[in-house]
């Protein structure tokens, strides 16, 4: 019987592994891609930065032609909460919808790694520039 | 009063190890998590362009993790 606890237990560690290949996950992922062509200026730019918390936000409204500040908040808007749901939904697809904020901890640090040379990232004491 | 003697670990015994299976696959799978991130950023930003590289089979074809 203690064998058998101890091969359950092995065996739920060896379990533990992410689950990404959901329709929704796969959906939102799309969606984000398409509006990636569209934000990819406006983090080269500066006008829009990677949060702390996972997200995207308009840092700089006048790095932006007053002519597109609508659009930027748009896509901003639209990235954000695509990004929420994303999080969401890896931790609801895994069975762990507990797991949702250190999903997203996760993100944030990968996505604020991940960023090219001269996009801004918010770090724990403000914007820097990479 | 010998019989009970042999009883009690095999009663309490479980009571201990049982809690520790329940609780082994809560924890968050930290690696497992930033692994699945990265992918899913490769894929959002097209990090991993094909003209860099030899060309990648489509995501499609590759078999499911």
């Amino acid at each position: 019987m203690f064998l058998a606890i101890g091969l359950f237990a092995s065996f739920a560690h060896a379990a533990a592994d992410i689950e990404i290949n959901t329709p929704a996950v796969s959906a939102i992922k799309n969606s984000m891609q398409a509006r990636h062509t569209q934000l990819e200026p406006f983090y080269a730019s500066g006008a829009v930065g990677l949060t702390r918390d996972g997200l995207v936000s308009v840092r700089d409204a006048n790095a932006v032609a007053l002519s597109q500040r609508q659009s930027v908040n748009g896509l901003v808007s639209a990235e954000n909460t695509d990004r929420n749901a994303l999080y969401k939904e890896i931790a609801n697809g895994n069975g762990h919808p507990e797991w949702e904020a250190e999903v997203r901890a996760t993100f944030a640090q990968r996505w604020a790694q991940k960023a090219p040379a001269g996009w801004w990232v918010e770090g724990a004491n403000g914007w820097v520039k990479k | 009063m010998n019989k009970w003697k042999l009883a009690l670990p095999v009663v309490f015994l479980p009571l201990v190890f049982l809690p520790a299976c329940v609780t082994i696959n809560i924890y968050f799978p930290a690696a497992a998590a930033e692994k699945a991130a990265d992918k899913i950023i490769d894929d959002v930003w097209q990090l991993k362009q094909p003209k860099d590289k030899a060309p990648d089979a489509p995501d499609a074809t590759r078999p499911a993790k």
